[in-house]
Protein backbone atom coordinates (compact mmCIF):
# COMPACT_ATOMS: atom_id res chain seq x y z
CA UNK A 1 0.00 0.00 0.00
CA UNK A 2 1.11 3.55 -0.68
CA UNK A 3 0.54 6.35 1.80
CA UNK A 4 0.89 10.11 1.50
CA UNK A 5 2.42 11.78 4.54
CA UNK A 6 1.64 15.51 4.66
CA UNK A 7 3.97 17.45 6.94
CA UNK A 8 2.42 20.45 8.68
CA UNK A 9 4.00 22.82 11.17
CA UNK A 10 3.62 26.33 12.49
CA UNK A 11 7.19 27.13 11.52
CA UNK A 12 8.57 26.22 8.08
CA UNK A 13 12.25 26.16 7.03
CA UNK A 14 12.17 29.76 5.73
CA UNK A 15 11.10 31.00 9.16
CA UNK A 16 13.85 29.19 11.08
CA UNK A 17 17.24 30.53 12.06
CA UNK A 18 20.07 29.39 9.78
CA UNK A 19 21.43 27.10 12.49
CA UNK A 20 18.05 25.48 13.19
CA UNK A 21 17.29 25.10 9.50
CA UNK A 22 20.70 23.47 8.89
CA UNK A 23 20.04 21.00 11.72
CA UNK A 24 16.55 20.29 10.38
CA UNK A 25 17.87 19.66 6.85
CA UNK A 26 20.43 17.28 8.30
CA UNK A 27 17.65 15.36 10.08
CA UNK A 28 15.73 15.09 6.82
CA UNK A 29 18.86 13.92 4.98
CA UNK A 30 19.30 11.18 7.57
CA UNK A 31 15.62 10.16 7.61
CA UNK A 32 15.30 10.10 3.82
CA UNK A 33 18.48 8.05 3.51
CA UNK A 34 17.09 5.56 6.03
CA UNK A 35 13.77 5.05 4.28
CA UNK A 36 15.51 4.68 0.92
CA UNK A 37 17.55 1.82 2.40
CA UNK A 38 14.52 0.25 4.08
CA UNK A 39 12.52 0.34 0.84
CA UNK A 40 9.75 2.58 2.19
CA UNK A 41 10.68 5.57 0.03
CA UNK A 42 8.61 6.39 -3.07
CA UNK A 43 8.76 10.16 -3.42
CA UNK A 44 9.15 13.37 -1.43
CA UNK A 45 9.37 17.14 -1.79
CA UNK A 46 9.58 20.24 0.29
CA UNK A 47 7.10 23.02 -0.53
CA UNK A 48 7.70 26.76 -0.46
CA UNK A 49 5.75 28.48 2.33
CA UNK A 50 2.00 29.14 1.97
CA UNK A 51 2.71 32.81 1.25
CA UNK A 52 3.91 31.64 -2.18
CA UNK A 53 0.59 29.86 -2.84
CA UNK A 54 -2.10 30.88 -5.32
CA UNK A 55 -5.52 29.21 -5.19
CA UNK A 56 -7.25 28.75 -8.56
CA UNK A 57 -10.99 28.25 -9.19
CA UNK A 58 -12.94 27.97 -12.43
CA UNK A 59 -16.64 28.85 -12.38
CA UNK A 60 -18.73 29.03 -15.54
CA UNK A 61 -15.52 28.91 -17.54
CA UNK A 62 -14.09 31.90 -15.73
CA UNK A 63 -10.79 31.55 -13.92
CA UNK A 64 -10.43 33.32 -10.61
CA UNK A 65 -7.41 33.29 -8.35
CA UNK A 66 -6.63 34.42 -4.84
CA UNK A 67 -3.52 34.63 -2.71
CA UNK A 68 -2.58 31.99 -0.23
CA UNK A 69 -3.67 28.43 0.45
CA UNK A 70 -7.34 27.41 0.05
CA UNK A 71 -7.70 27.12 3.77
CA UNK A 72 -5.98 29.34 6.33
CA UNK A 73 -4.67 27.50 9.36
CA UNK A 74 -1.94 28.18 11.87
CA UNK A 75 -0.20 24.99 10.72
CA UNK A 76 1.30 25.26 7.26
CA UNK A 77 1.81 22.46 4.77
CA UNK A 78 5.58 22.28 4.37
CA UNK A 79 6.25 19.11 2.41
CA UNK A 80 5.30 15.52 1.79
CA UNK A 81 6.52 11.97 1.49
CA UNK A 82 4.91 9.18 -0.48
CA UNK A 83 5.84 5.91 1.17
CA UNK A 84 5.26 2.22 0.50
CA UNK A 85 4.28 0.29 3.63
CA UNK A 86 2.80 -3.10 4.50
CA UNK A 87 -0.13 -1.53 6.34
CA UNK A 88 -1.42 1.59 8.05
CA UNK A 89 0.43 0.88 11.30
CA UNK A 90 3.73 0.49 9.44
CA UNK A 91 3.00 3.80 7.68
CA UNK A 92 2.34 5.42 11.06
CA UNK A 93 5.67 4.06 12.34
CA UNK A 94 7.55 5.53 9.39
CA UNK A 95 5.61 8.83 9.62
CA UNK A 96 6.45 9.13 13.30
CA UNK A 97 10.14 9.35 12.37
CA UNK A 98 9.65 12.23 9.90
CA UNK A 99 11.56 15.09 11.61
CA UNK A 100 8.58 17.45 11.14
CA UNK A 101 6.40 15.17 13.31
CA UNK A 102 8.47 16.35 16.29
CA UNK A 103 7.72 20.02 15.54
CA UNK A 104 4.27 20.03 13.94
CA UNK A 105 2.25 17.04 12.77
CA UNK A 106 2.07 14.56 9.91
CA UNK A 107 -1.20 13.54 8.27
CA UNK A 108 -1.06 9.97 6.93
CA UNK A 109 -3.43 9.27 4.03
CA UNK A 110 -3.79 5.97 2.22
CA UNK A 111 -3.47 6.45 -1.55
CA UNK A 112 -6.43 5.03 -3.47
CA UNK A 113 -5.49 1.82 -5.26
CA UNK A 114 -8.86 0.73 -6.63
CA UNK A 115 -9.04 -0.38 -10.25
CA UNK A 116 -11.15 2.61 -11.30
CA UNK A 117 -8.63 5.10 -9.94
CA UNK A 118 -5.66 3.29 -11.44
CA UNK A 119 -7.43 3.10 -14.78
CA UNK A 120 -8.53 6.74 -14.74
CA UNK A 121 -5.11 8.05 -13.74
CA UNK A 122 -3.11 5.48 -15.75
CA UNK A 123 -0.76 5.02 -12.85
CA UNK A 124 0.36 1.64 -14.17
CA UNK A 125 1.63 3.10 -17.48
CA UNK A 126 3.92 5.65 -15.95
CA UNK A 127 5.21 3.19 -13.37
CA UNK B 1 13.54 -1.40 -4.97
CA UNK B 2 16.47 -3.18 -6.54
CA UNK B 3 15.55 -4.57 -9.96
CA UNK B 4 18.48 -6.97 -10.22
CA UNK B 5 17.47 -9.33 -7.45
CA UNK B 6 17.17 -12.81 -8.83
CA UNK B 7 13.71 -14.29 -8.57
CA UNK B 8 14.67 -17.42 -6.57
CA UNK B 9 16.17 -15.25 -3.84
CA UNK B 10 13.01 -13.18 -3.75
CA UNK B 11 10.94 -16.36 -3.46
CA UNK B 12 13.21 -17.62 -0.66
CA UNK B 13 12.76 -14.35 1.19
CA UNK B 14 9.00 -14.31 0.65
CA UNK B 15 8.73 -17.84 2.04
CA UNK B 16 11.00 -16.90 4.92
CA UNK B 17 8.86 -13.86 5.65
CA UNK B 18 5.71 -15.97 5.60
CA UNK B 19 7.08 -18.76 7.81
CA UNK B 20 9.56 -17.03 10.08
CA UNK B 21 8.76 -13.35 10.38
CA UNK B 22 6.57 -13.83 13.50
CA UNK B 23 9.34 -15.79 15.22
CA UNK B 24 11.94 -13.18 14.27
CA UNK B 25 9.65 -10.38 15.45
CA UNK B 26 8.89 -12.12 18.75
CA UNK B 27 12.59 -12.51 19.50
CA UNK B 28 13.46 -8.96 18.46
CA UNK B 29 10.75 -7.60 20.77
CA UNK B 30 12.41 -9.44 23.65
CA UNK B 31 15.91 -8.30 22.71
CA UNK B 32 14.96 -4.67 22.06
CA UNK B 33 12.18 -4.29 24.59
CA UNK B 34 9.93 -2.36 22.22
CA UNK B 35 7.35 -3.37 19.57
CA UNK B 36 7.97 -0.51 17.13
CA UNK B 37 11.73 -0.73 17.38
CA UNK B 38 11.49 -4.47 16.76
CA UNK B 39 9.22 -4.04 13.72
CA UNK B 40 11.61 -1.50 12.22
CA UNK B 41 14.54 -3.78 12.97
CA UNK B 42 12.86 -6.74 11.30
CA UNK B 43 11.95 -4.68 8.26
CA UNK B 44 15.56 -3.49 7.97
CA UNK B 45 16.88 -7.03 8.35
CA UNK B 46 14.76 -8.30 5.45
CA UNK B 47 15.76 -5.27 3.33
CA UNK B 48 19.45 -5.92 4.00
CA UNK B 49 19.04 -9.65 3.32
CA UNK B 50 17.74 -8.82 -0.13
CA UNK B 51 21.05 -7.27 -1.21
CA UNK B 52 23.51 -9.09 1.02
CA UNK B 53 22.30 -12.64 0.29
CA UNK B 54 22.42 -11.86 -3.40
CA UNK B 55 26.15 -11.24 -2.98
CA UNK B 56 27.08 -13.72 -0.24
CA UNK B 57 24.46 -16.45 -0.59
CA UNK B 58 21.77 -17.48 1.89
CA UNK B 59 23.24 -18.04 5.39
CA UNK B 60 22.96 -21.49 7.00
CA UNK B 61 20.62 -20.26 9.73
CA UNK B 62 18.59 -17.48 8.07
CA UNK B 63 16.41 -16.89 11.12
CA UNK B 64 19.39 -16.29 13.43
CA UNK B 65 20.95 -14.07 10.76
CA UNK B 66 17.77 -11.96 10.53
CA UNK B 67 17.55 -11.61 14.31
CA UNK B 68 21.15 -10.52 14.79
CA UNK B 69 21.14 -8.21 11.74
CA UNK B 70 17.89 -6.61 12.91
CA UNK B 71 19.30 -6.14 16.38
CA UNK B 72 22.51 -4.50 15.12
CA UNK B 73 20.51 -2.23 12.88
CA UNK B 74 18.28 -1.19 15.79
CA UNK B 75 21.24 -0.42 18.05
CA UNK B 76 22.74 1.61 15.25
CA UNK B 77 19.48 3.50 14.87
CA UNK B 78 19.24 4.16 18.63
CA UNK B 79 22.80 5.54 18.65
CA UNK B 80 22.10 7.84 15.68
CA UNK B 81 18.86 9.09 17.17
CA UNK B 82 20.66 9.92 20.41
CA UNK B 83 22.73 12.29 18.29
CA UNK B 84 19.52 14.11 17.30
CA UNK B 85 18.34 14.34 20.87
CA UNK B 86 15.97 11.37 21.02
CA UNK B 87 16.41 10.11 24.52
CA UNK B 88 17.54 6.52 24.23
CA UNK B 89 19.22 5.76 27.51
CA UNK B 90 22.72 4.34 27.27
CA UNK B 91 21.52 1.55 29.50
CA UNK B 92 18.82 0.62 27.00
CA UNK B 93 21.34 0.53 24.18
CA UNK B 94 23.75 -1.50 26.27
CA UNK B 95 21.07 -4.00 27.18
CA UNK B 96 20.09 -4.42 23.55
CA UNK B 97 23.71 -4.96 22.52
CA UNK B 98 24.48 -7.63 25.06
CA UNK B 99 23.15 -10.72 23.39
CA UNK B 100 24.02 -14.27 24.29
CA UNK B 101 24.35 -17.01 21.70
CA UNK B 102 21.45 -18.78 23.41
CA UNK B 103 19.20 -15.81 22.56
CA UNK B 104 18.62 -17.16 19.09
CA UNK B 105 18.46 -20.86 19.91
CA UNK B 106 15.29 -22.62 18.86
CA UNK B 107 13.97 -23.23 22.35
CA UNK B 108 14.32 -19.61 23.42
CA UNK B 109 12.66 -18.53 20.19
CA UNK B 110 9.65 -20.79 20.79
CA UNK B 111 9.33 -19.17 24.22
CA UNK B 112 9.40 -15.80 22.51
CA UNK B 113 6.30 -16.64 20.51
CA UNK B 114 4.57 -17.62 23.73
CA UNK B 115 5.72 -14.34 25.32
CA UNK B 116 4.26 -12.51 22.34
CA UNK B 117 0.88 -14.27 22.71
CA UNK B 118 0.64 -13.46 26.40
CA UNK B 119 1.70 -9.86 25.84
CA UNK B 120 -0.81 -9.27 23.02
CA UNK B 121 -3.56 -10.77 25.20
CA UNK B 122 -2.58 -8.94 28.38
CA UNK B 123 -5.65 -8.16 30.51
CA UNK B 124 -4.66 -4.53 31.01
CA UNK B 125 -5.25 -3.91 27.28
CA UNK B 126 -8.88 -3.64 26.13
CA UNK B 127 -10.31 -6.80 24.58
CA UNK B 128 -10.79 -5.09 21.19
CA UNK B 129 -7.13 -4.10 21.20
CA UNK B 130 -6.03 -7.57 22.29
CA UNK B 131 -7.82 -9.00 19.26
CA UNK B 132 -6.37 -6.43 16.84
CA UNK B 133 -2.86 -6.82 18.23
CA UNK B 134 -3.02 -10.63 18.15
CA UNK B 135 -4.21 -10.70 14.55
CA UNK B 136 -1.60 -8.23 13.40
CA UNK B 137 1.47 -9.31 15.36
CA UNK B 138 0.88 -13.06 15.58
CA UNK B 139 -1.17 -13.84 12.49
CA UNK B 140 0.53 -11.26 10.31
CA UNK B 141 -2.72 -9.69 9.11
CA UNK B 142 -2.41 -6.08 7.98
CA UNK B 143 -4.25 -3.33 9.83
CA UNK B 144 -6.52 -2.97 6.80
CA UNK B 145 -7.34 -6.71 6.83
CA UNK B 146 -8.20 -6.63 10.54
CA UNK B 147 -10.42 -3.60 9.92
CA UNK B 148 -12.16 -5.33 7.02
CA UNK B 149 -12.77 -8.49 9.03
CA UNK B 150 -14.39 -6.55 11.88
CA UNK B 151 -16.16 -4.03 9.63
CA UNK B 152 -14.24 -1.16 11.18
CA UNK B 153 -12.42 1.79 9.64
CA UNK B 154 -8.67 1.10 9.24
CA UNK B 155 -7.92 4.37 11.07
CA UNK B 156 -9.87 3.08 14.12
CA UNK B 157 -7.96 -0.20 14.23
CA UNK B 158 -4.64 1.55 13.59
CA UNK B 159 -5.13 3.83 16.59
CA UNK B 160 -6.25 0.94 18.74
CA UNK B 161 -2.96 -0.80 17.92
CA UNK B 162 -0.87 2.32 18.49
CA UNK B 163 -2.51 2.90 21.89
CA UNK B 164 -2.13 -0.72 22.94
CA UNK B 165 1.58 -0.59 22.11
CA UNK B 166 2.08 2.61 24.10
CA UNK B 167 0.21 1.00 26.95
CA UNK B 168 2.57 -1.99 26.84
CA UNK B 169 5.55 0.38 26.79
CA UNK B 170 4.36 2.88 29.40
CA UNK B 171 2.80 0.45 31.84
CA UNK B 172 5.96 -1.68 31.62
CA UNK B 173 3.93 -4.77 30.82
CA UNK B 174 6.57 -7.47 31.06
CA UNK B 175 7.37 -9.51 27.98
CA UNK B 176 7.16 -12.92 29.56
CA UNK B 177 5.29 -16.16 29.94
CA UNK B 178 3.30 -15.86 33.19
CA UNK B 179 4.41 -17.76 36.28
CA UNK B 180 2.66 -21.04 37.03
CA UNK B 181 0.29 -19.48 39.58
CA UNK B 182 -0.88 -16.81 37.10
CA UNK B 183 -0.99 -19.11 34.10
CA UNK B 184 -4.63 -20.31 34.38
CA UNK B 185 -6.01 -16.74 34.44
CA UNK B 186 -3.72 -15.43 31.76
CA UNK B 187 -4.34 -18.46 29.56
CA UNK B 188 -8.06 -17.84 29.96
CA UNK B 189 -7.56 -14.39 28.40
CA UNK B 190 -5.59 -15.85 25.47
CA UNK B 191 -8.25 -18.52 24.84
CA UNK B 192 -10.95 -15.86 24.97
CA UNK B 193 -9.24 -13.81 22.25
CA UNK B 194 -8.77 -16.86 20.03
CA UNK B 195 -12.39 -17.94 20.52
CA UNK B 196 -13.64 -14.43 19.79
CA UNK B 197 -11.67 -14.35 16.54
CA UNK B 198 -13.08 -17.77 15.63
CA UNK B 199 -16.65 -16.78 16.39
CA UNK B 200 -16.38 -13.54 14.47
CA UNK B 201 -15.29 -15.60 11.48
CA UNK B 202 -17.82 -18.37 12.07
CA UNK B 203 -20.89 -16.27 12.56
CA UNK B 204 -20.26 -12.70 11.57
CA UNK B 205 -22.36 -10.50 13.84
CA UNK B 206 -23.41 -8.19 11.03
CA UNK B 207 -23.28 -8.12 7.27
CA UNK B 208 -24.34 -10.31 4.44
CA UNK B 209 -21.95 -13.24 4.61
CA UNK B 210 -22.74 -15.97 7.09
CA UNK B 211 -19.12 -16.87 7.67
CA UNK B 212 -15.80 -15.14 7.26
CA UNK B 213 -13.45 -18.00 6.61
CA UNK B 214 -10.18 -16.21 7.05
CA UNK B 215 -10.79 -15.35 10.68
CA UNK B 216 -11.86 -18.88 11.59
CA UNK B 217 -8.79 -20.24 9.83
CA UNK B 218 -6.54 -17.79 11.67
CA UNK B 219 -8.12 -18.75 15.01
CA UNK B 220 -7.51 -22.44 14.32
CA UNK B 221 -3.91 -21.66 13.40
CA UNK B 222 -3.50 -19.78 16.69
CA UNK B 223 -5.10 -22.67 18.56
CA UNK B 224 -2.62 -25.07 16.96
CA UNK B 225 0.29 -22.80 17.81
CA UNK B 226 -0.89 -22.63 21.41
CA UNK B 227 -1.03 -26.40 21.90
CA UNK B 228 2.30 -26.76 20.13
CA UNK B 229 3.75 -24.39 22.75
CA UNK B 230 1.65 -25.54 25.74
CA UNK B 231 0.83 -29.20 24.95
CA UNK B 232 -0.38 -30.05 28.46
CA UNK B 233 -3.06 -27.37 28.84
CA UNK B 234 -6.40 -29.18 28.61
CA UNK B 235 -8.47 -26.08 27.92
CA UNK B 236 -6.17 -25.14 25.02
CA UNK B 237 -6.78 -28.65 23.65
CA UNK B 238 -10.50 -28.23 24.31
CA UNK B 239 -10.68 -24.91 22.49
CA UNK B 240 -8.87 -26.25 19.42
CA UNK B 241 -11.18 -29.30 19.45
CA UNK B 242 -14.23 -27.05 19.71
CA UNK B 243 -13.11 -24.88 16.81
CA UNK B 244 -12.29 -27.87 14.60
CA UNK B 245 -15.64 -29.53 15.33
CA UNK B 246 -17.62 -26.38 14.56
CA UNK B 247 -15.53 -25.60 11.52
CA UNK B 248 -16.01 -29.16 10.20
CA UNK B 249 -19.61 -28.24 9.33
CA UNK B 250 -18.64 -25.11 7.43
CA UNK B 251 -19.50 -26.41 3.97
CA UNK B 252 -22.88 -27.74 5.14
CA UNK B 253 -23.90 -24.75 7.20
CA UNK B 254 -24.86 -22.48 4.35
CA UNK B 255 -26.81 -23.28 1.21
CA UNK B 256 -25.30 -22.22 -2.13
CA UNK B 257 -27.48 -19.06 -2.01
CA UNK B 258 -26.03 -18.18 1.40
CA UNK B 259 -29.07 -19.33 3.39
CA UNK B 260 -28.62 -20.83 6.84
CA UNK B 261 -29.05 -24.61 7.09
CA UNK B 262 -29.91 -25.94 10.54
CA UNK B 263 -27.92 -28.79 12.07
CA UNK B 264 -30.58 -31.47 11.62
CA UNK B 265 -31.12 -30.48 7.98
CA UNK B 266 -27.45 -30.40 7.02
CA UNK B 267 -25.97 -32.72 4.42
CA UNK B 268 -23.59 -34.72 6.59
CA UNK B 269 -21.52 -35.87 3.64
CA UNK B 270 -20.37 -32.25 3.38
CA UNK B 271 -18.89 -32.34 6.88
CA UNK B 272 -15.12 -32.43 7.12
CA UNK B 273 -14.58 -35.86 8.68
CA UNK B 274 -10.85 -35.39 9.12
CA UNK B 275 -11.50 -32.33 11.28
CA UNK B 276 -14.18 -34.25 13.20
CA UNK B 277 -11.76 -37.11 13.90
CA UNK B 278 -9.04 -34.70 15.03
CA UNK B 279 -11.49 -32.67 17.14
CA UNK B 280 -12.89 -35.80 18.81
CA UNK B 281 -9.39 -37.09 19.55
CA UNK B 282 -8.39 -33.77 21.11
CA UNK B 283 -11.62 -33.72 23.14
CA UNK B 284 -10.86 -37.17 24.57
CA UNK B 285 -7.34 -36.09 25.46
CA UNK B 286 -8.63 -32.95 27.19
CA UNK B 287 -11.36 -34.85 29.06
CA UNK B 288 -8.89 -37.46 30.29
CA UNK B 289 -6.76 -34.77 31.92
CA UNK B 290 -9.35 -34.38 34.68
CA UNK B 291 -9.00 -30.58 35.02
CA UNK B 292 -10.91 -29.50 31.93
CA UNK B 293 -13.29 -26.54 31.78
CA UNK B 294 -15.97 -25.02 29.63
CA UNK B 295 -14.17 -25.17 26.25
CA UNK B 296 -13.59 -28.90 26.62
CA UNK B 297 -17.22 -29.47 27.64
CA UNK B 298 -18.49 -27.47 24.67
CA UNK B 299 -16.17 -29.52 22.46
CA UNK B 300 -17.57 -32.72 23.99
CA UNK B 301 -21.11 -31.57 23.13
CA UNK B 302 -20.04 -30.69 19.59
CA UNK B 303 -18.37 -34.12 19.31
CA UNK B 304 -21.59 -35.94 20.26
CA UNK B 305 -23.39 -34.06 17.46
CA UNK B 306 -20.60 -34.62 14.96
CA UNK B 307 -20.21 -38.33 15.64
CA UNK B 308 -23.91 -39.21 15.34
CA UNK B 309 -24.76 -40.44 11.85
CA UNK B 310 -28.10 -38.60 11.96
CA UNK B 311 -30.17 -36.46 14.34
CA UNK B 312 -32.26 -39.39 15.57
CA UNK B 313 -29.12 -41.13 16.77
CA UNK B 314 -28.06 -38.29 19.04
CA UNK B 315 -28.03 -39.21 22.70
CA UNK B 316 -29.84 -36.14 24.07
CA UNK B 317 -29.59 -37.38 27.66
CA UNK B 318 -25.79 -37.32 27.29
CA UNK B 319 -25.93 -33.81 25.81
CA UNK B 320 -28.15 -32.57 28.66
CA UNK B 321 -25.68 -34.12 31.12
CA UNK B 322 -22.76 -32.29 29.45
CA UNK B 323 -24.70 -29.01 29.61
CA UNK B 324 -25.27 -29.61 33.32
CA UNK B 325 -21.51 -29.95 33.79
CA UNK B 326 -20.93 -26.89 31.63
CA UNK B 327 -23.35 -24.77 33.67
CA UNK B 328 -21.71 -26.05 36.81
CA UNK B 329 -18.28 -24.95 35.52
CA UNK B 330 -19.46 -21.70 34.05
CA UNK B 331 -22.92 -20.20 34.66
CA UNK B 332 -24.01 -18.69 31.33
CA UNK B 333 -27.49 -17.85 30.03
CA UNK B 334 -26.52 -18.84 26.47
CA UNK B 335 -25.51 -22.31 27.72
CA UNK B 336 -28.83 -22.45 29.60
CA UNK B 337 -30.68 -21.69 26.38
CA UNK B 338 -28.79 -24.44 24.56
CA UNK B 339 -29.55 -26.83 27.42
CA UNK B 340 -33.24 -25.95 27.06
CA UNK B 341 -33.09 -27.00 23.39
CA UNK B 342 -31.43 -30.31 24.37
CA UNK B 343 -34.01 -30.89 27.12
CA UNK B 344 -36.77 -30.28 24.56
CA UNK B 345 -35.23 -32.94 22.34
CA UNK B 346 -35.07 -35.35 25.27
CA UNK B 347 -38.41 -34.64 27.01
CA UNK B 348 -40.46 -32.78 24.37
CA UNK B 349 -41.06 -29.11 23.43
CA UNK B 350 -43.21 -28.41 26.51
CA UNK B 351 -40.18 -28.96 28.79
CA UNK B 352 -37.97 -26.72 26.62
CA UNK B 353 -40.60 -23.99 26.59
CA UNK B 354 -40.79 -23.97 30.40
CA UNK B 355 -37.01 -23.48 30.63
CA UNK B 356 -36.98 -20.66 28.07
CA UNK B 357 -39.90 -18.93 29.82
CA UNK B 358 -37.97 -19.22 33.06
CA UNK B 359 -34.91 -17.58 31.43
CA UNK B 360 -37.04 -14.73 30.08
CA UNK B 361 -38.85 -14.22 33.39
CA UNK B 362 -35.45 -13.70 35.01
CA UNK B 363 -34.76 -10.99 32.42
CA UNK B 364 -31.99 -13.08 30.82
CA UNK B 365 -31.40 -13.05 27.06
CA UNK B 366 -34.53 -11.03 26.36
CA UNK B 367 -32.64 -9.06 23.69
CA UNK B 368 -31.14 -12.16 22.08
CA UNK B 369 -32.77 -13.29 18.82
CA UNK B 370 -32.03 -16.98 19.35
CA UNK B 371 -34.07 -17.05 22.58
CA UNK B 372 -37.18 -16.16 20.61
CA UNK B 373 -36.19 -18.38 17.69
CA UNK B 374 -36.02 -21.34 20.11
CA UNK B 375 -39.28 -20.35 21.76
CA UNK B 376 -40.95 -20.03 18.34
CA UNK B 377 -39.71 -23.47 17.36
CA UNK B 378 -41.17 -25.03 20.53
CA UNK B 379 -44.56 -23.32 19.90
CA UNK B 380 -44.47 -24.48 16.28
CA UNK B 381 -43.88 -28.08 17.31
CA UNK B 382 -46.73 -27.80 19.85
CA UNK B 383 -49.03 -26.51 17.12
CA UNK B 384 -49.44 -23.12 18.83
CA UNK B 385 -49.17 -21.22 15.55
CA UNK B 386 -50.16 -17.73 16.75
CA UNK B 387 -47.64 -17.73 19.61
CA UNK B 388 -45.00 -19.10 17.23
CA UNK B 389 -45.60 -16.23 14.78
CA UNK B 390 -45.23 -13.63 17.52
CA UNK B 391 -41.98 -15.21 18.72
CA UNK B 392 -40.52 -15.42 15.18
CA UNK B 393 -41.37 -11.76 14.70
CA UNK B 394 -39.55 -10.90 17.94
CA UNK B 395 -36.51 -12.86 16.75
CA UNK B 396 -36.61 -11.09 13.38
CA UNK B 397 -36.67 -7.68 15.00
CA UNK B 398 -33.53 -8.55 16.96
CA UNK B 399 -31.27 -10.01 14.29
CA UNK B 400 -29.11 -7.94 11.98
CA UNK B 401 -27.58 -10.81 10.08
CA UNK B 402 -29.00 -11.34 6.58
CA UNK B 403 -28.96 -15.17 6.29
CA UNK B 404 -30.57 -15.49 9.72
CA UNK B 405 -33.24 -12.96 8.76
CA UNK B 406 -34.00 -14.95 5.62
CA UNK B 407 -34.26 -18.14 7.66
CA UNK B 408 -36.69 -16.60 10.16
CA UNK B 409 -38.77 -15.06 7.36
CA UNK B 410 -38.98 -18.46 5.70
CA UNK B 411 -40.26 -20.06 8.90
CA UNK B 412 -42.75 -17.25 9.38
CA UNK B 413 -44.04 -17.65 5.82
CA UNK B 414 -44.47 -21.42 6.33
CA UNK B 415 -46.64 -20.75 9.38
CA UNK B 416 -48.81 -18.26 7.53
CA UNK B 417 -49.68 -20.92 4.93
Amino acid sequence: MKYLCLICAETVMEQMSAVDAEKHFEEYREFTGNIRTSGHFVDCNRLLPPIAAITVRVRNGKVSTCDGPYVETKEQLGGYYVIEARDLNEAIRVASRIPGAGIGCVEVRPIAEDVQTIHALRIAETG
Amino acid sequence: MNENIDSTLRETLDALYYNESRRVLATLIRLLGDFDLAEDAMHDAFAIALTQWQRDGVPTNPRAWLVSTGRFKAIDRMRRQTRFGTSWEDEQIFEASSMEATDVEDETIEDDRLRLIFTCCHPSISLDAQVALTLRELCNLTTEEVAHAFLNAPATIAQRIVRAKSKIRNANIPYEVPEVEDLPNRLEAVLKVIYLVFNEGYSASTGSELMRHDLSGEAIRLGRLLIELLPEESEALGLLALMLLHDSRRAARAAPNGDLVLLDEQDRSLWNHEQIAEGSELTKKALSSGNFGSYTLQAAIAAVHAEASNTNQIDWAEIVGLYDLLLHANQSPVAELNRAVAVAMRDGPEAGLALVDDLLSRGELNKYHLTYAAQADFYRKLGKIEQAKVAYQYALNLTRQEPERRFLNRRLAELKN
